[in-house]
């Protein structure tokens, strides 16, 4: 199946604060296909969130956005979410997006206990799904249903998001930093609980800094640099022959890389020049220091200075 | 010279430990990684070489003297999240500068440890919740150099960050146990240990 489900079409994210403008998504094109699992990643604070927000309709309401979300379903007419006002999004958000946060029991009513909160839930979103199964789907006993959100351990919350998550059959789940305070085991169970989810037909978006899990997990990877993608492709291709000079940093800096760290930090997003800065932080001749554009190459692609020789 | 945890039982109630009878040796001027599930008792063991949880049985030396003796700062710890270890109304610089107290040369002593971890000078006016999990944990680094400690115990400290923060961070710990600093660290990540550690004890 590589039906697109979602298109991010130059996608610009601007949000006005008191130190300035930050820059948290440039251009951003991203298509999301039915079946797959797509891995977003790059260092903290280089606007993967805010790609998976802006999905969501969960921006702050002082960021701008430029640029096209267009959510795609065989049949019927696309729906364009960059300008989308508050009516449509409830018709959107749960039933057709889902977002699984990345600390699941913070997001949860402590005072209610799970299958209530999953009832409702299920209610509101007309879901075909009883909580039962919702919960047995992700693996966990249906005795769950009656603890509070303080009684579930860290592996136990994150399974329940994604039953929260699946309880709309969405076409498009968005799970941002899903794994990150989860041990290897729990890890792969919720990597697997994505992937039953792509199988059964959604398109989902995996944020996360986990990147030795991906290539076993994921279809595609898209690597974030200062609010630019700077490098997509088929996960197992990208991590196996790198392109671009950041990817191969990044993965220089996994343990399994050598433990490399990268000189220098990330820029702030805080009015960032117009085009990739990589250069800044190591020199990158071909790649970074002028103007940039995506070169496409098959199934892959890369952002180089424009003009220099693939 | 090693920190020296002898024959430990300790827990939250009398009658089910959570640790028995555990013996560890982290010597000066390497890296012993513990790997272990959840629950089995590795963030007990922190807290106790730390000092900040009292053992029903067995004792801490710190080079073959009682913990509870020794300098107080002479054994630091980091912690899995760092946004829990800080004061939210503390400015980066003033949290870096907590161990210091009144010591003199305070704000250059700051300085140099915030170069060490990669901080830029800008971050130290800024307030916990104004910069990334990375650089806060970069911060608590920081703090923990600045005292100088013989031996430093982290808990899951790299587990909310990026890869990129991880090598960076591990690699400042790594420098720092060529001058002859002790570390334990405690990981769920297997392959960050056998990369890192000098050896690795997985607990069952």
């Amino acid at each position: 199946m590589t039906i697109p489900a979602l298109t991010l079409d130059g996608l610009t994210v601007r949000i006005p604060t008191a130190s300035g403008t930050v820059h948290a998504a440039s251009e951003v094109d991203l298509t999301l296909r039915a079946g797959q699992v797509h891995a977003l990643v790059g260092e903290s604070g280089c606007g993967k969130s805010v790609v998976g927000a802006a999905i969501c309709g969960l921006l702050p309401t002082a960021a701008t956005v430029s640029g096209g979300i267009a959510l795609h379903r065989p049949g019927s007419a696309d729906v364009h979410l960059e300008a989308a006002r508050p009516r449509t999004w409830r018709k959107i958000r749960g039933r057709r997006i889902a977002w699984i946060p990345q600390s699941a029991a913070t997001y949860l009513t402590p005072v209610r206990t799970v299958g209530e909160q999953l009832a409702e839930t299920c209610r509101h979103l007309d879901s075909p799904h009883t909580p039962a199964v919702l919960l047995t789907r992700v693996g966990l006993e249906p005795t769950v249903a009656g603890l509070y959100p303080h009684e579930l351990s860290g592996g136990m919350a994150q399974r329940a998001a994604i039953a929260f998550a699946l309880a709309g059959d969405p076409q498009v789940i968005v799970a941002d930093e899903p794994t990150s305070n989860l041990d290897p085991e729990l890890t792969d169970h919720t990597l697997r609980l994505l992937r039953a989810a792509a199988d059964a037909g959604a398109a989902v978006l995996l944020i996360s800094h986990d990147l030795d899990t991906l290539p076993a997990h994921t279809d595609r990877v898209a690597v974030m640099y200062a609010s630019r993608i700077v490098e997509t492709g088929p996960t197992a291709d990208v991590f196996a022959d790198p392109w671009h000079p950041y990817t191969r940093d990044l993965l220089a800096a996994l343990p399994s890389g050598g433990l490399h760290p990268i000189p220098g930090m990330p820029p702030v997003l805080t009015d960032l020049p117009g085009d990739c800065v990589y250069h800044q932080r190591r020199p990158a001749p071909g790649f970074s220091g002028g103007p940039t554009h995506i070169a496409q190459h098959g199934d892959r692609s890369v952002r180089r200075l424009i003009g220099a020789a693939s | 010279m090693s920190l020296h945890a002898h024959h430990i039982t300790a827990g939250h109630h009398p009658g089910t430990p959570v640790l028995t009878d555990v013996t560890l040796t982290i010597p000066a001027g390497s890296i012993v990684g513990l790997t272990g599930p959840s629950g089995s008792g590795k963030t007990t063991l922190a807290r106790v070489l730390t000092g900040l949880h009292t053992p029903q049985q067995g004792d801490v030396t710190l080079d073959d003297e009682l913990l509870f003796t020794a300098a107080p700062g002479a054994v630091a710890m980091l912690f899995q999240s760092p946004r829990q270890a800080v004061t939210g109304r503390w400015t980066l610089g003033r949290i870096i500068a907590e161990p210091l107290h009144g010591r003199r040369g305070r704000a250059d002593t700051v300085r140099a440890a915030a170069a060490r971890v990669g901080l830029t000078g800008d971050l130290l006016a800024r307030r916990p919740h104004q910069v990334s999990d990375g650089q806060l944990q970069r911060a608590c680094l920081a703090r923990a150099l600045v005292q100088r400690p013989r031996y430093l115990i982290c808990d899951e400290m790299t587990s909310m960050l990026d890869p990129a923060t991880t090598a960076a961070l591990t690699t400042v710990i790594t420098e720092e146990t060529r001058s002859g600093l002790g570390v334990l660290a405690i990981s769920h990540h297997h392959g960050l240990l056998e990369v890192w550690a000098d050896h690795v004890i997985a607990w069952a």
